[in-house]
């Protein structure tokens, strides 16, 4: 086992009588990216905050980096690089002023950051930029300023809650290609996200969380291969007859998943399924073949849809 | 791990890294901030001091003011009310842009500095505003010739600390609130209003019937022109109202800072 960058036991965190991370244990080696996979309100963002020594917890132990969080906040801090959910820039400062302040409350020197800021402006695309005001960029530019500002301090761990929530097709798939960069240059990686696909791109290892507590652990392809089946078919049969029709289909394959709009069948060849269910009459108004993916995952855990 | 990184540097200078940020933030507002430390002491001088006096010493010579010119009574009043003034814009301002607006302080408080040194650095940051506004109006002052260098530097660091425990206060405050736009509303025109007209900034508070006499004692503005008045002209005050204008703006500054801290802490561990 590699070097454990973050290791939680019990980690537990109360507000009030809600309980939003219920012992949860994790680690973190060192050069992987780890991801929290999970609906909204499933305890990621609390435990990110943990994580980023700036919440503490209840009870539990943590150690991020060899220290606990809660007598060593700074010299944690010091090291980690956060990108919250929502951006929180400096609108009225230009993207290099951005990348300057926020260096300065490192205590790097303003040399080291000068050089620092051509290089992250490379790494985010944002050469041309460099001089514009942030309220004027669009919303893929600020999420890649963001990042670029956590990574001022050539952080040990780069910590990204929800990195592409709210972004356009195009501009997650630049983040993405970003993200990918620098997980090849061994930077460790925590990401929280809702996005099944997300995750599947960026996550060497992930946690399947819902309500506070962790469901399953591994690697995507893992995950799949224990919780689901290797193809999934997916029919219609518009929403009178899919409750009509399920009983049948149920016998046909190991599992099956009504979803208010359609009917899940879990089998390893997703063709010869639909063939044996066109030869019974059948006829689904529409099917599709596709792969199993973290979304079925998350289905069999919990018996609910990530996005609701 | 970035061995450029000293947190013991940043444990110790957070504040002015904060301060700095603060600083470069205002560079952005510099026209704003420039035309009003210069247009608003020029404005009232004219219009108040010059218009209005007028007005004042041929109708009561300079019985109502202490026996000087109705310019020399108000200026050291105008210029504490513009002090003042600056630090509630650079306390509250901030204050709701760093949690609420653009949520700024999250993002300095996921870095080695803590809350308490955003606290500071802030402070700071308004302190700047109120030292360069305090400095433009007394130069003016000494131009138009209400006062003179000698006789009345004192009274810029004066100024400058009750507009500091005045910007304590405000931080403290700010932090607490949720509703910004419900509270801006109230504090601008039930506070500051009020403060500046019953704090005995035109005439002397002991002219107002006693029942409305308390208004200028809670305000800080009436502490502030009191010492104002006593170190720029030699207003004559008794030694323990001195001390009481002192104390109250020391009191005042400390329990801003003991409620900033409090609340930043809090807002920023949820």
């Amino acid at each position: 086992m590699p070097e454990s960058l973050i290791s939680a036991r019990g980690l537990t965190k109360k507000y009030g009588d809600f309980t939003a991370v219920d012992a949860i244990d994790f680690d973190v080696a060192k050069g992987e990216s780890f991801g929290l996979l999970g609906p909204n309100g499933a305890g990621k963002s609390t435990t990110m905050r943990i994580i980023a020594a700036t919440s503490q917890r209840s009870s539990g132990t943590i150690s991020i980096l060899g220290r606990d969080p809660e007598e060593h906040g700074p010299q944690i801090r010091a090291h980690l690089g956060v990108v919250p959910q929502q951006d929180n820039l400096d609108g009225e400062l230009t993207v290099s002023e951005n990348l300057f302040i926020y260096g300065r409350y490192f205590g790097l020197s303003k040399k080291f950051i000068r050089n620092k800021i051509e290089e992250l402006l490379d790494f985010a695309q944002l050469q041309d930029k460099r001089d514009a005001k942030v309220e004027a960029l669009s919303g893929g530019m600020k999420r890649r300023l963001t990042i670029a500002r956590a990574l001022v301090s050539e952080p040990d761990i780069l910590m990204l809650d929800e990195p592409t929530t709210g972004l356009d097709p195009q501009a997650r798939h630049i983040l993405w290609d970003r993200l990918f960069r620098l997980k090849e240059t061994g930077v460790t990686l925590v990401i929280t996200t809702h996005f099944m696909d997300e995750a599947e791109q960026l996550c060497d290892r992930l946690v399947v969380m819902d309500k506070g507590k962790i469901m399953a652990e591994g690697s995507p392809l893992e995950l799949i291969k224990q919780y689901s089946t290797k193809e999934v078919l997916e029919v219609r049969f518009g929403s009178d007859r899919n409750k009509e029709v399920a009983p049948i289909l149920r016998e046909m394959c190991s599992r099956i998943e009504e979803l208010p709009d359609r009917i899940l069948m879990y089998v390893e060849d997703g063709e010869a399924l639909l063939e044996a269910i066109t030869a019974k009459k059948l006829h689904p108004t529409t099917s599709l073949v596709r792969r199993s993916s973290l979304e079925d995952v998350f289905l069999r855990l919990t018996g609910r849809s990530l996005i609701e | 791990m970035n061995s450029g990184i000293d947190v013991a540097k940043v444990r110790a200078r957070g504040a002015a890294y904060v301060a700095e940020a603060r600083i470069a933030q205002m560079m952005k507002w510099k026209g704003i901030i420039a035309i009003v430390a210069i247009g608003n002491p020029l404005f009232y001088l004219v219009a108040i001091g010059i218009g209005i006096g007028v007005l004042v010493n041929e109708n009561s010579g300079t019985s109502g003011t202490g026996g000087v010119e109705y310019i020399t009574f108000i200026a050291p009043a105008l210029l504490a009310s513009a002090a003042l003034t600056g630090a509630l814009d650079e306390a509250m301002f901030p204050v709701m842009e760093g949690f609420k607006w653009r949520k700024l302080f999250y993002a300095i408080n996921s870095t080695p500095i803590n809350p308490g040194q955003i606290v500071l650095g802030v402070f700071i940051g308004a302190i700047a505003r109120v030292v360069f506004t305090v400095v433009c109006y007394w130069a003016l002052l000494i131009a138009f010739g209400v006062v003179t260098v000698s006789q009345s530097w004192d009274v810029i660091p004066v100024t400058i600390f009750a507009a500091g425990a005045f910007a304590a206060v405000i931080m403290g405050v700010t932090a607490s609130v949720k509703n910004e736009d419900y509270f801006m509303t109230v504090l601008n025109r039930m506070i500051i209003m009020p403060m500046f007209l019953f704090s005995g900034t035109f005439f002397p508070l002991s002219t107002m019937p006693i029942f409305l006499q308390p208004i200028g004692w809670i305000s800080p503005l009436w502490h502030a022109t009191e010492l104002g008045r006593y170190f720029s002209y030699g207003y004559s005050i008794s030694g323990i109202m001195l001390l009481v204008h002192f104390s109250y703006l020391i009191v005042m500054m400390i329990i801003g800072f003991k409620l900033a801290n409090k609340k930043f802490a809090e807002r920023l561990a949820k």
